[in-house]
C-alpha cells in the first residue's frame, strides 16, 4: 500500500466513525459506543503507521512528498481545485500527532464520560473532529485547508457546547465560534489575495511559484496575504488579541479541552504558519509580527496563569502560552523545533488534562483550586501524572518540555539582534511557567487534605449532594445536556489510566527524538521539507547549551519559588497562604490586573462587542421597527387596507346597486360613444 | 295595415314591460309580462319571422312563463314592501333606465345607416324564416351554437334539479346527515319501529350538529405537547 | 314599417326591463325583468335580420331564448331553494357576501 492510499484510510476511518455512531446512536448507547470510537481513531493512527514507514522507505530526495488526488473539485477559471492530499513529512508528523494522542484520549473517555447522557453523542462528536483535524493537516490545497478549518471550528463548538442545558457552556461555545469565524474570515481573504497573486490554490504550486510571483524580497500584497492568514492562524491558535475564548472552552468536557484545546486543534495555527513557510520566509514583515505575539501571549498567558484558582482555565492559559512559544518559533523560522515543542506538548497538555479530569472527578466537579489540598496520598497515579505533566511542561531535564521548548528559544536566539529580547522573554516565561504549573500542582496535591480527600483515602469517592454547574452555582440535573451523575478517576478506571500511562511515558521520553546536536531523528525527518528555510542550519552549539542551562535553571527556580510559597511547611506544620496573600496585598492592582486576565474581555467588549450591540439594537428598534416595520410594512398593509376599505365598501351586498353599477357603466359608454360620433 | 299592427303590438309591448315592471303583486307581474310576450311574438310576425314567434308563444308563453307562475304560486307570491331600502337608488336607476333609452336610442336612429330607415328588401322569399330554412341552418352553419345551446340546456336542467331537491344543512346550526353512519346504521333505521324506539333507541346518533364556529375539539389538534426530546437517553 | 321603429322599441322595452331589475326586490321579478331585456335583444336582432333579409338572425334570436330559458331553470331554482330554507325572498336581504 502506497503511502497515499493509507493516508487516504486515515482520513476515511474518523468520518465512518463519526457517521455510524451519529446515525445509530439509538443502538449503541452503552460502551460498544466508545469502543467504535476508539476503534475507529485507532484504526487511523495504525494506518497513519503505515503511511509514515512507506514514507520512511522512500528515497529521501523529493520522493517523500506525494501529492495524491481523488478528483477534480472545481475547475474553473483556469483555477483548479482537486480533492488533494499532500502527503510529506510534515503532515505525517502532524497525522502521528493527532491520531495517536486522539486514540488515547479516546480511550481515556471510554471511562471518563461514563454514565453521561449523551455518550454516544460525544463520541460522534469526537470522531467527527478528528475527521476535521485530518484534513486540515492532509489538504493539498488553500480550499480543503480552509474546509478543515471550518469543520474543526464547528467540531470545537459542539463539544464545547456539549453540555448544551449549561448557559455558560453554550455561550463559551457561541463565544469560541464567533472568534474563530472572525479568525476563518482573514483566512479565506488572505487564500484569496493569494489566488489572485499566484492564480493557484495548491500548495506546491503556490511555493514554487512563489519566488517569481513575489520576488526575493516577497511584496506588500505578500505580507498582506500572510498577515490576513496568520488572523486565521491567531484566532485558532488563541493568540491575543484573539485568544478569549480559549479559556472559557473550558466548559466543554475534560477530554475535549485534552483533545481540542490543548493538544490538537489550537496547534493548528503552528501547523499552518510551519506549512506555509516558504511564503513566510518571503515575508520578514510576517515574521516579525508572529514572532512578537506569539513571544507577547506567552507572556500575558503565563502572568494570568499565576492567579486563575479555576484548575482548567490555569491549564488553559498554560496551553496559550505554549502555543505562543510555538508561534514565536515558527515564526522566527523554527520550524522543526515549534513541531517538535508541538509534539511533545501535545503529550504533557493532554496528560496534564487527564490528571486534572481525574481530579475534577474526586472533587465532584468541582474545578476551584481553592477548595483542592493534600490529595497526594489519595490520588497517588494522577498525582505522578501531574508530576510528570508538570516537571515535562516546566522544562525539566530529561523531560520532553526540556528540549523542545528550549530549541526553540535557541533557534529565536539564533536570530540574532532583537530576537534575544524574545529569548529573554521566553527564558521568563519559562520560570512563569514553571511557577504556575507547581502552583497548581502544591495547592492541589500538598497541604492538609480536604474532605474529598478524606473521603477517598478512606476508598469512597464523593459526590456531591446536588450537581451544581461549577462557574455559576446554578442546580443541574444530569439528564441529556448535563454531566452524567458518575465520577470516574483514574485510580479506578482502568482506561484511563491506560491512556495516562502511555502519555506520561512519552512525556518524559518524548525528547529523545530531538537531542541537540545528539540524536535528531524529527529533525532529519522533517529537514527535506524546510531545506530551503534559511535559519535551519546553523543554530550554534553555544546557544543551544546557554538555552538549556538557562532554561532548566528557571524551571528550577519557578518550581522552588512555588514551594516556598504555596507547599513549605511552616514552624506549625501546615502549608502557609501568608506569603502569597500578602504578595497579593502588596502588589494589588498587578494581582487586579492578571485575575482579570489583563481586561481582555472588557476591551473587546467595549471596541468591539458593545458598538456592533449598539448598531444591532439601533437597527432593531430604530431602523427594523421603525422604517422597516412601521414606514415600509405597516405603510403598505396601511395603504391596502385604506384602500380596501374604500373598495369594500362598494361591495355592499346589494345586488340591485350592482346591477344599477353596470348599468350606469353601460350609459357612460354609450354616452361616451355618441358623443365621439 | 302593417303600421296599425305594429303600433297595437308595439304600444301593448312596452306598456305590458312597464306593467311588469311596476306592477306591485308578482302575479300581476308575471301575467303583464305575458301579455308582453304575446305582443313581441306579433312584432316578430311583422318582420317574417313566423318560426321565431311561433316558438316564443309556445316556449316562452307556454312553458317559461308557466314555471314562473307555478313557482310564484308555490313561494307564495307576497307583494313586495312598499319603499324599499333605498328610495335614492330607485330614483337613481330610473333615470339611468331613462338614460339608456334615450341614448340607445339617439344612437339607433341617429346613425347615418340608410337602411334603417327603410323597412328591408321588398322581395322576400316565402322560406324566410321558415322552419325549414332556420333548421337547415341549425344543423350546418351553426352547428356548433346549436350543440351549445343545447348543452346548456342539459346542465341547465342538471342544475335546477339540484339547486331545488329538497335536502338540509346549508347554514350552521342544520343537522347534516353522516353518511358513513348510513351504512352502520342498524337495519330498519327510519322504518316505523326505529320511530318507537325499537331498534335504535338514540337516533339522534345518526346525526351530527354542527358547532357554531368554535374550533373545539377539531380532530387535528392534539391535547398533549410534544414530549421532551429522551432519545439520547441512555439509562 | 321601417327598422328604426322596431329598434326604437326595442330600446324602450330594454331601458324599462333594466330600470325593473334594479328596482325589484323580488327576485323572481327581477328573473322577470331580466326576461323583459333579453326579448328587447331579440326584437332588435329580428329586426335586422328583416332589415339584411337574412335568416341567420332567427338562430340567434333562438339561441338567446335557449340563454334565457336556462337561465330561468337556474334561478328559479334558486328561488326555490331559499324558500326551502326558510331565506327571505328578498335581494335586500341576500347579502352575506357584502364587505
Amino acid at each position: 500500500m502506497s503511502p497515499a492510499e493509507a493516508a487516504w484510510i486515515v482520513l476515511l476511518l474518523p468520518l465512518l466513525g463519526a457517521v455510524v455512531l451519529g446515525l445509530g446512536f439509538r443502538v449503541w448507547r452503552g460502551i460498544t459506543a466508545g469502543i467504535i470510537g476508539t476503534a475507529a481513531v485507532g484504526l487511523a493512527f495504525v494506518f497513519t503507521l503505515i503511511t509514515l514507514f512507506g514514507l520512511l522507505g522512500r528515497d529521501e530526495e523529493g520522493t517523500r512528498q506525494i501529492a495524491s488526488s481523488l478528483y477534480d473539485y472545481v475547475s474553473v477559471g483556469g483555477v483548479d481545485v482537486k480533492m488533494e492530499i499532500l502527503v510529506d513529512p510534515l503532515s505525517v508528523v502532524m497525522l502521528l500527532v493527532v491520531t495517536g494522542v486522539s486514540t488515547l484520549i479516546h480511550l481515556y473517555s471510554i471511562a471518563y464520560m461514563r454514565g453521561d447522557a449523551g455518550y454516544t453523542r460525544f463520541f460522534a462528536y469526537l470522531n467527527f473532529f478528528v475527521f476535521s483535524m485530518l484534513v486540515l493537516v492532509l489538504a493539498g490545497n488553500f480550499v480543503l485547508l480552509i474546509v478543515g478549518w471550518g469543520f474543526v471550528g464547528a467540531a470545537s463548538y459542539m463539544l464545547i457546547s456539549f453540555w448544551y442545558r449549561r448557559t455558560s457552556a453554550t455561550k463559551a461555545g457561541i463565544k469560541a465560534f464567533v472568534i474563530n469565524v472572525v479568525g476563518d474570515v482573514g483566512l479565506v481573504l488572505g487564500v484569496i489575495l493569494l489566488l489572485k497573486e499566484t492564480n493557484s490554490v495548491d500548495f506546491l504550486d503556490t511555493f514554487h511559484s512563489a519566488k517569481e510571483t513575489f520576488g526575493e524580497d516577497g511584496s506588500g500584497s505578500l505580507t498582506a496575504a500572510l498577515l490576513l492568514i496568520m488572523v486565521g492562524a491567531f484566532a485558532k491558535s488563541a493568540q491575543m488579541p484573539l485568544h478569549t475564548w480559549l479559556p472559557d472552552a473550558m466548559e466543554g468536557p475534560t477530554p475535549v479541552s485534552s483533545l481540542i484545546h490543548a493538544a490538537t486543534m489550537v496547534t493548528a495555527g503552528v501547523y499552518l504558519i510551519a506549512r506555509l513557510h516558504p511564503l513566510m520566509e518571503l515575508s520578514p514583515t510576517a515574521q516579525t509580527v508572529g514572532a512578537i505575539i506569539g513571544c507577547a501571549t506567552l507572556l500575558v498567558a503565563g502572568t494570568i496563569g499565576l492567579v486563575q484558582t479555576d484548575l482548567k482555565r490555569v491549564i488553559a492559559y498554560s496551553t496559550m502560552s505554549q502555543i505562543g512559544y510555538m508561534i514565536m518559533g515558527v515564526s522566527a523560522g523554527a520550524y522543526v523545533a515549534g513541531m517538535f515543542h508541538l509534539m511533545t506538548h501535545a503529550f504533557f497538555k493532554a496528560l496534564l488534562f487527564m490528571a486534572a479530569g481525574s481530579l475534577i472527578s474526586a472533587m465532584a466537579g468541582e474545578q476551584n483550586m481553592n477548595k483542592m489540598g493534600g490529595f497526594r496520598k489519595a490520588m497517588p497515579f494522577t498525582f505522578l501524572a501531574f508530576v510528570i505533566g508538570g516537571l515535562a511542561l516546566s522544562g525539566i531535564p530529561p523531560f520532553s518540555g526540556f528540549f523542545s521548548k528550549d530549541e526553540i528559544l535557541a533557534g529565536v536566539a539564533s536570530e540574532g539582534g532583537w530576537h534575544w529580547i524574545l529569548w529573554g522573554a521566553g527564558i521568563f516565561g519559562a520560570f512563569l511557567t514553571a511557577v504556575y504549573t507547581w502552583r497548581m500542582i502544591f495547592r492541589a496535591f500538598w497541604g492538609p487534605p480536604v474532605p474529598e480527600a478524606k473521603e477517598l483515602e478512606e476508598g469512597h469517592l464523593h459526590h456531591a449532594a446536588e450537581h451544581r454547574n461549577p462557574a455559576t452555582g446554578e442546580i443541574e440535573d444530569t439528564g441529556v445536556g448535563f454531566p452524567g451523575p458518575e465520577h470516574h478517576i483514574a485510580e479506578r478506571a482502568p482506561a484511563m489510566r491506560m491512556a495516562m500511562s502511555v502519555l506520561a511515558v512519552l512525556a518524559v521520553v518524548g525528547g529523545i527524538l530531538g537531542i541537540p546536536h545528539v540524536f535528531t531523528p524529527l529533525e532529519h525527518f522533517l529537514e527535506p521539507v524546510f531545506e530551503e528555510a534559511h535559519a535551519l542550519h546553523h543554530v550554534d552549539t553555544s546557544i543551544t547549551v546557554l538555552g538549556l542551562i538557562v532554561g532548566s535553571l528557571a524551571g528550577i527556580a519557578g518550581i522552588a519559588v512555588a514551594y516556598v510559597i504555596w507547599a513549605k511547611p511552616t514552624t506549625r506544620g501546615e502549608a502557609s497562604t501568608a506569603i502569597s496573600s500578602g504578595w497579593q496585598r502588596r502588589f494589588a492592582p498587578v494581582h487586579r490586573l492578571f485575575v482579570n486576565k489583563w481586561y481582555f474581555d472588557e476591551i473587546i467588549d467595549l471596541l468591539i462587542v458593545r458598538p456592533v450591540r449598539g448598531f444591532g439594537r439601533w437597527a432593531h428598534d430604530g431602523f427594523e421597527r421603525l422604517v422597516i416595520g412601521g414606514a415600509i410594512v405597516g405603510g403598505t398593509t396601511g395603504a391596502v387596507r385604506g384602500a380596501s376599505a374604500v373598495v369594500r365598501r362598494l361591495q355592499s351586498g346589494y345586488l340591485r346597486t350592482y346591477s344599477a353599477v353596470v348599468l350606469t357603466g353601460a350609459a357612460v359608454l354609450v354616452i361616451y360613444f355618441l358623443t365621439q360620433s | 295595415m302593417d303600421e296599425i299592427l305594429f303600433f297595437v303590438a308595439g304600444i301593448a309591448a312596452i306598456v305590458a314591460a312597464a306593467g311588469t315592471v311596476l306592477l306591485r303583486n308578482p302575479f300581476y307581474a308575471v301575467l303583464s309580462l305575458v301579455v308582453h310576450l304575446l305582443s313581441l311574438s306579433l312584432l316578430f310576425l311583422l318582420l317574417y319571422a313566423q318560426f321565431v314567434a311561433v316558438v316564443q308563444v309556445m316556449v316562452y308563453v307556454g312553458a317559461v312563463m308557466v314555471l314562473y307562475v307555478f313557482v310564484n304560486a308555490y313561494v307564495g307570491g307576497s307583494e313586495e314592501p312598499r319603499g324599499g331600502s333605498a328610495p335614492t337608488l330607485k330614483m337613481f336607476s330610473y333615470a339611468i333606465a331613462v338614460t339608456l333609452a334615450v341614448t340607445i336610442g339617439i344612437a339607433v336612429l341617429g346613425t347615418g345607416l340608410k337602411a334603417i330607415d327603410g323597412a328591408g328588401p321588398e322581395n322576400i322569399p316565402a322560406s324566410f324564416g321558415s322552419p325549414a330554412n332556420i333548421g337547415e341552418l341549425l344543423l350546418t352553419k351553426f352547428l356548433l351554437p346549436f350543440e351549445a345551446a343545447s348543452f346548456l340546456l342539459l346542465v341547465a336542467a342538471i342544475g335546477a334539479v339540484v339547486l331545488a331537491r329538497r335536502r338540509r344543512g346549508v347554514l350552521t346550526g342544520e343537522e347534516r346527515i353522516v353518511s358513513a353512519m348510513d351504512v352502520l346504521a342498524p337495519a330498519g333505521t327510519g322504518s316505523m319501529r326505529e320511530g318507537v324506539g325499537a331498534i335504535n333507541p338514540n337516533p339522534g346518533a345518526r346525526s351530527v350538529r354542527i358547532a357554531p364556529s368554535t374550533g373545539a375539539g377539531a380532530p387535528g389538534e392534539s391535547a398533549d405537547p410534544p414530549a421532551r426530546d429522551t432519545t439520547e437517553g441512555t439509562r | 314599417m321601417s327598422t328604426g321603429w322596431y329598434l326604437a322599441v326595442s330600446a324602450i322595452v330594454f331601458a324599462i326591463g333594466a330600470g325593473g331589475v334594479t328596482t325589484r326586490r323580488n327576485p323572481l321579478l327581477v328573473l322577470v325583468c331580466l326576461e323583459l331585456m333579453l326579448n328587447a335583444g331579440n326584437l332588435a336582432i329580428v329586426a335586422f335580420a328583416r332589415m339584411h333579409g337574412a335568416t341567420e338572425g332567427h338562430v340567434f334570436a333562438l339561441v338567446v331564448m335557449v340563454v334565457a330559458a336556462a337561465e330561468v331553470v337556474v334561478g328559479l331554482g334558486i328561488v326555490v331553494a331559499l324558500y326551502r330554507n326558510r331565506v327571505a325572498v328578498d335581494v335586500d336581504e341576500l347579502r352575506e357576501l357584502h364587505g
